[in-house]
């Protein structure tokens, strides 16, 4: 009994240091951001990276995400007789929730694994106490970069996902299933408003924070994570603790968001 | 002995229950080479990252040049680390950079120095610890040699009153040990800095020490030479001495 309770305090307390300390990185991290010199040219090739090597997967999962959802759609519709509003039923669910959603979950699995695991390993072979040495703010020079290209990366990813997936629904809509072209654009024009898409930025803007904070902040503690192991085995497992985390995080705050914002 | 430019007084650190140092004393003289040896887990590579404030004593003070490493904020740490250079056991290069962006970084980051002045201090350097012509390359495509001839020519870039060397020779051949520590006691002539050196490889490293730390059990013993080590009348001592070091004269021979 007392060795439970032992092991519940000894759990809380190492939560709550983690929680801790995962705030103070976030705070360092965006600190980093007014500190100079300013890292330009290691934020551009961060947005490369994270960003713009992106497009293609993105451009995919937004076409067939939106014409599976133009193509379930019309067989739905179809029982109520009311193809006319495909168009905004596809943009609606694209706009408020998979374009955001499945755009951080894509960036986390593409992106947000690569980055913790490369900041795992520069942890693991001293290469971080090694900028500390010379004196080089570890988060300025390391994490500011890749924060900044997150941000604003994943909210553009975003608007190209839902303009693609609304084109994938046009096509599987209106081309192969017959849907009339006017219904499909005039249906959308009048139920999407400024609102849905203020919730798409603002769900994404809050999705990128979680994904860059969540993938190098597990990378960066790799050492202090409880069962995470040392060298390559503790790298492995603190990146799939990093996606998984990652990802329920954007679905819950998904919901929250949601929930604040209709 | 000269003025300590370090010194630890009653510095205590344990990593949950383990007690990895335990009320240490000791001082290092400036300009002078100390070796700090022990065993694996004695807390070597602690010591150095308690010098540098990369982790802070759980009890004492940790004195350099003067002032409590202990006590400080991230500012006034960032300003004692400009005294430091240090050499880690991996090299710890910065991957994704190049040899020669390795060795500007300290520069680049810490100094206003025109880019024309740092590229020829940086190919200087290169020069000469023998590394010409490698300055393109990534870390990894070099030698476990080179990369420690890297490191100790960033390390050296700001000029440090201190040098640290965590096993400068762990993963390397014995004759690349020995073209090492010849070259640390080339640059330290040159350049003059303290020289702290955490190794295992004793027999070796005695030529170059002027004092002698080693840890045991979270307390440490120092001596001025080799020999007063050998004539310890300290059991844990002797037997560590057996263990470890029983090769000495005769290593010394060979050389």
């Amino acid at each position: 009994m007392l060795q439970r309770i032992e092991r519940l305090g000894n759990n809380t307390l190492y939560y709550l240091q983690d929680l801790g300390r995962m705030g103070l990185f976030l705070f360092h991290a965006i600190g980093g951001m007014f500190k100079r010199p300013f890292r330009f040219q290691a934020t551009v090739r961060q947005a490369q990276l994270i960003g713009a090597n992106s497009f293609a997967v993105i451009f995919f999962t937004a076409a067939f995400t939106g014409m599976v959802l133009g193509l379930q759609g019309y067989y739905t519709l179809r029982k109520f007789g009311s193809e006319g509003a495909l168009g905004s039923a596809v943009a609606l669910s694209l706009i408020r929730e998979l374009g955001p959603v499945l755009t951080a979950l894509m960036v986390t699995g593409r992106a947000g694994s690569a980055m913790c695991a490369e900041i795992g390993i520069m942890r693991n072979s001293e290469q971080i106490d090694a900028l500390e040495c010379m004196a080089v703010d570890p988060f300025r020079y390391l994490i500011t970069p890749k924060l900044l290209a997150t941000i604003i990366s994943i909210p553009i990813l975003t608007m190209m996902f839902n303009v693609v997936g609304i084109f994938g629904g046009y096509v599987a809509g209106v081309e192969l299933l017959g849907v009339n072209p006017g219904a499909y654009f005039t249906g959308m024009e009048q139920s999407v408003v400024n609102k849905d898409i203020n919730m798409s930025i603002v769900k994404s803007f809050v999705f990128a924070l979680l994904v860059v904070w969540i993938c190098t902040g597990r990378g960066y503690f790799v050492h202090a994570i409880r069962g995470a192991g040392f060298g390559a085995e503790g790298v492995s497992r603190v990146t799939t603790q990093a996606v998984v985390l990652s990802s329920i995080s954007i679905l819950i705050w998904d919901y929250l968001l949601t929930a604040i914002m209709l | 002995m000269n003025e300590p430019i370090i010194r630890f007084n009653g510095v205590s650190k344990s990593f949950g229950r383990q007690q990895v140092l335990d009320g240490v004393d000791f001082a290092i003289p400036a300009g002078k080479t100390t070796v700090i040896a022990g065993a694996s887990g004695q807390g070597k590579s602690v010591t150095l990252k308690l010098i540098l404030g990369l982790l802070k004593p759980d009890a004492g003070e940790i004195l350099v040049k003067g002032q409590d490493v202990a006590q400080m904020g991230a500012g006034e740490l960032n300003a004692i680390r400009m005294h430091f250079g240090v050499l880690f056991q991996g090299a710890a290069l910065l991957d994704s950079l190049s040899v020669f962006d390795n060795v500007a970084l300290p520069l680049e980051e810490r100094t206003k120095m025109p880019r024309e002045e740092i590229r020829a201090k940086v190919l200087a350097i290169l020069e000469q610890l023998g590394l010409s012509g490698h300055d393109g390359k990534f870390p990894a495509q070099l030698s476990g040699g080179m990369k420690k001839r890297v490191g100790l020519a960033r390390a050296l870039m700001l000029q440090p009153e201190i040098m640290l060397f965590d096993e400068p020779t762990t993963g390397l051949d014995p004759e690349k040990s020995m073209e090492i520590y010849q070259l640390f006691a080339r640059t330290q002539q040159q350049f003059g800095y303290t020289s702290i050196i955490v190794s295992h490889d004793i027999p070796k490293i005695f030529n170059l020490a002027d004092q002698v730390i080693i840890m045991d059990k979270g307390k440490i013993s120092s001596f001025e030479t080799p020999e007063a080590i050998q004539h310890s009348a300290d059991p844990d001592i002797r037997d560590f001495v057996r263990t470890t070091m029983g090769n000495i004269y005769r290593s010394r021979e060979m050389e």
